[in-house]
């Protein structure tokens, strides 16, 4: 349980990137798209659903064709909020279109070890780990992921056990987003339901969530397809994340790019809709521009901004959630262009009441995990919360009276109007305020340094209310029979 | 027309990534009788090493590069018949096959690397996305590459990587062949731990560790 209080961002801010006229523009290019052109379903089970609703099917080329009247009418059938339960209801959380929650990276398939400071391997523990030091933060509100990949676990029962880890560090929701097969999707609907108390329960409080991967441009992952179908059909929210790179895999412009986004995070979920009209469906993108030098993925930059903050602003014409991804810096190390990266990557969803960012933690673009970097993270995402409070206005904030009472030359220090109102000045966790002198004496310790500290203390002393007994057991006969199962 | 002028426009189609304008050269060329060597050469890989020369300074980009590589792609396509005709070949730095292991799709970084490979003077054959372990084994013993390259985005596929290579070790196919690895989540360290001769973070890097393991 959270000890901390913490306020996740609804921005009071003004702050516009496209006009109403450039969404309209976007989103009819991308209903042109999926018309003509259609989108990729590698999977005869979401072909036959979509041929039955009138989409026309090449099952050579397994494409889709998906009319402008059937996207928008499924779309209108999605729900506009639902609920991410947590193992404790006080973690709960309502995803609508206007608060911003903060979750945890991704999938990092190195760590750099707390203790030695080296780089290695992720493994099952890191899972543990990273999530108590998320569930100890206010700032961090479900776990998407794993944080980091379960390396020492078999590929075929790995998903099973990144879920099972990530439970044994927090009672916060947990959303895999490597449940990649119809199969693997089944097992860890099972032990979501044996969590919640049978499969009522579970659609009533979904404990886990799904998100997958889109295979862009216009096209999605079958495996992936078929493990949403499974959440869908037992009405769990699912998302599917578009990366579209710039110049790679979408138009080296960022109009072109968003089109591209948008097809290929609605499609999915026209199909999802399809499935089970109603249930809960989420966007989800990672829109950026390949580093022209070299071509790879950069993490971060002015482009990547601006797109979280259009692609925000059209899923709200859809009136959908999104969960978009960020804080996925291309630097190495939590250093100055981590901070630079992170701080307008979470600064610009906020400002557009995006529902979700996906996540904090990650270096080197989301290869890497640190602690320190979640510890970090967090407290960037306190900064912008904090800011996009912006400032009320009225008479007694305006303190007319009081700037009399003082005149010129006093002071306001111990005037109980402070004393009220000091408290909404932000406070820092790890953020380094020392006087110079005592920082050189300490060794010249900043925030990296307190992060550190912080993240060991937590992993000692933060209590996370474990799994039950009889809970665990049924995880391990899941798990089991799913070894026995697909082993084959 | 001059043959000097010919090769120029044939430069000039590889710097400006215009491969219709390419291939169209590459016909007219046969068409007046050109030696398809010296068309390659003193047109095309002039081109393309003029290309490289502007990318290390800084003054073209990766998109210039693959967009480069295309033309000469396609420009062999048309010319290598005709030497095979004649009964010549081009120097090539090797052979190469590359493929994405058993269950990863993902195709564009290898795909993007085999161009540049095929750009900068290897022969390469690409076995696409999914390339079950038996596929590789056969391809090498059937074609004898000097470099196979393997693919994987996934930490679930990247293990298919050592496997592949595992295969080969029993196979007696390891000496005199090379074996690369890329991907996102492949490291130096990985590759180190799995026998693998090459690694390389991008396409650029790739060309570089080809050229120095068929030194």
């Amino acid at each position: 349980m959270k000890k901390r209080l913490f306020e996740p961002p609804n921005s009071k801010l003004q702050f516009q990137v496209l006009s109403t006229r450039d969404i309209a523009r976007i989103n009819d290019a991308a209903l042109e798209v999926m018309e003509e052109t259609g989108v990729r379903f590698p999977s005869s089970k979401a072909l036959d659903v979509l041929e039955e609703a009138g989409c026309s099917v090449d099952r050579e080329t397994m494409v889709a064709k998906l009319p402008s009247e059937l996207v928008i009418k499924t779309m209108r059938q999605a729900p506009t909020r639902f609920l991410l339960a947590g193992r404790d209801p006080k973690d709960d959380l309502w995803i609508d279109d206007r608060t911003t929650y903060l979750s945890t990276d991704g999938c990092a398939v190195d760590v750099y070890d707390l203790e030695s400071g080296e780089l290695r391997r992720s493994n099952r523990q890191d899972i543990t780990d990273a999530c108590k030091i998320a569930d100890y933060l206010p700032e961090i509100s479900y776990i998407w992921g794993p944080p980091v990949s379960a390396q020492d676990i078999p590929a075929h029962i790995r998903p099973l056990h990144e879920i099972q880890a990530g439970m044994e560090g927090t009672t916060m929701h947990i959303q895999p987003e490597t449940v990649i097969s119809e199969e693997i999707a089944r097992y860890a609907l099972e032990m979501a339901a044996a969590a919640a108390g049978g499969r009522e329960n579970l659609r009533r409080r979904p404990l886990f969530s799904y998100m997958q991967c889109a295979t862009d441009p216009l096209g999605q992952d079958g495996g992936s397809l078929e493990a949403s179908m499974v959440a869908a059909e037992w009405g769990i929210p699912t998302g599917f994340m578009p990366m579209p790179m710039s110049c790679a895999t979408a138009p080296a412009t960022l109009a072109g790019n968003l089109v591209v986004t948008t097809v290929d995070a609605v499609s999915p979920l026209v199909l999802m809709q399809l499935v089970n009209p109603g249930t809960p469906v989420y966007f989800a993108a990672a829109p950026t521009a390949i580093d022209i030098k070299t071509g790879g993925y950069t993490g971060g930059g002015p482009e990547d901004f601006l797109l979280a903050a259009a692609f925000s602003e059209i899923c709200h014409f859809y009136q959908i959630p999104l969960a978009m991804g960020g804080f996925a810096t291309g630097a190495k190390l939590p250093d100055w262009q981590a901070a630079v990266d992170n701080s307008f990557a979470g600064l610009m969803p906020v400002l557009t009441n995006t529902s979700i960012i996906n996540g904090a933690g990650t270096l080197n673009g989301s290869k890497i995990f640190s602690l320190q970097c979640l510890i970090m993270d967090a407290e960037i995402f306190s900064i912008i919360a904090k800011t996009s409070q912006g400032i009320e206005v009225n008479d007694d904030t305006l303190a007319v009276d009081l700037i009399k009472k003082v005149g010129p030359g006093g002071n306001y220090l111990a005037d109980k109007h402070t004393r009220k109102y000091m408290r909404d000045i932000w406070q820092p966790l790890v953020y380094d305020r020392k006087p110079y002198g005592q920082w050189e004496e300490s060794g010249r310790r900043g925030a990296f340094e307190e992060a550190t500290d912080l993240a060991r203390w937590i992993l000692e002393n933060h209590e996370v209310e474990p799994l039950e007994e009889g809970l665990k057991k049924e995880f391990a006969s899941i798990i089991e029979k799913a070894d026995r199962e697909l082993s084959k | 027309m001059e043959k000097e002028q010919l090769f120029e426009e044939m430069k000039t189609a590889v710097l400006e990534g215009e491969i219709e304008e390419g291939e169209a050269l590459a016909r007219k060329a046969l068409d007046l009788g050109a030696d398809p060597l010296e068309c390659i050469e003193e047109g095309f890989v002039a081109g393309i090493n003029e290309v490289g020369e502007l990318y290390e300074a800084g003054d073209m980009f990766l998109p210039e590069l693959v967009a480069a590589a295309e033309v000469m792609k396609e420009a062999l396509a048309v010319l290598e018949p005709e030497l095979a005709r004649t009964q010549k070949s081009r120097e090539i730095l090797g052979k190469v096959l590359i493929g994405s292991v058993e269950h990863d799709i993902h195709d564009i970084g290898k795909d993007i690397v085999a161009s540049m490979l095929t750009a900068s003077g290897f022969e390469v054959v690409n076995l696409g996305i999914d390339v079950p372990g038996e596929t590789f084994v056969g391809k090498v013993k059937e074609l004898k590459p000097d470099i196979l390259g393997m693919s994987a985005l996934l930490t679930t596929t990247m293990p298919e990587q050592k496997n592949v290579i595992e295969m080969l070790k029993n196979e007696n196919l390891l000496g005199g062949l090379k074996v690369m690895v890329g991907g996102a989540p492949v490291n130096k360290q990985w590759a180190d731990s799995i026998g693998a001769d090459g690694f390389a973070e991008n396409a650029v890097e790739a060309v570089k560790v080809a050229k120095n393991l068929v030194k």
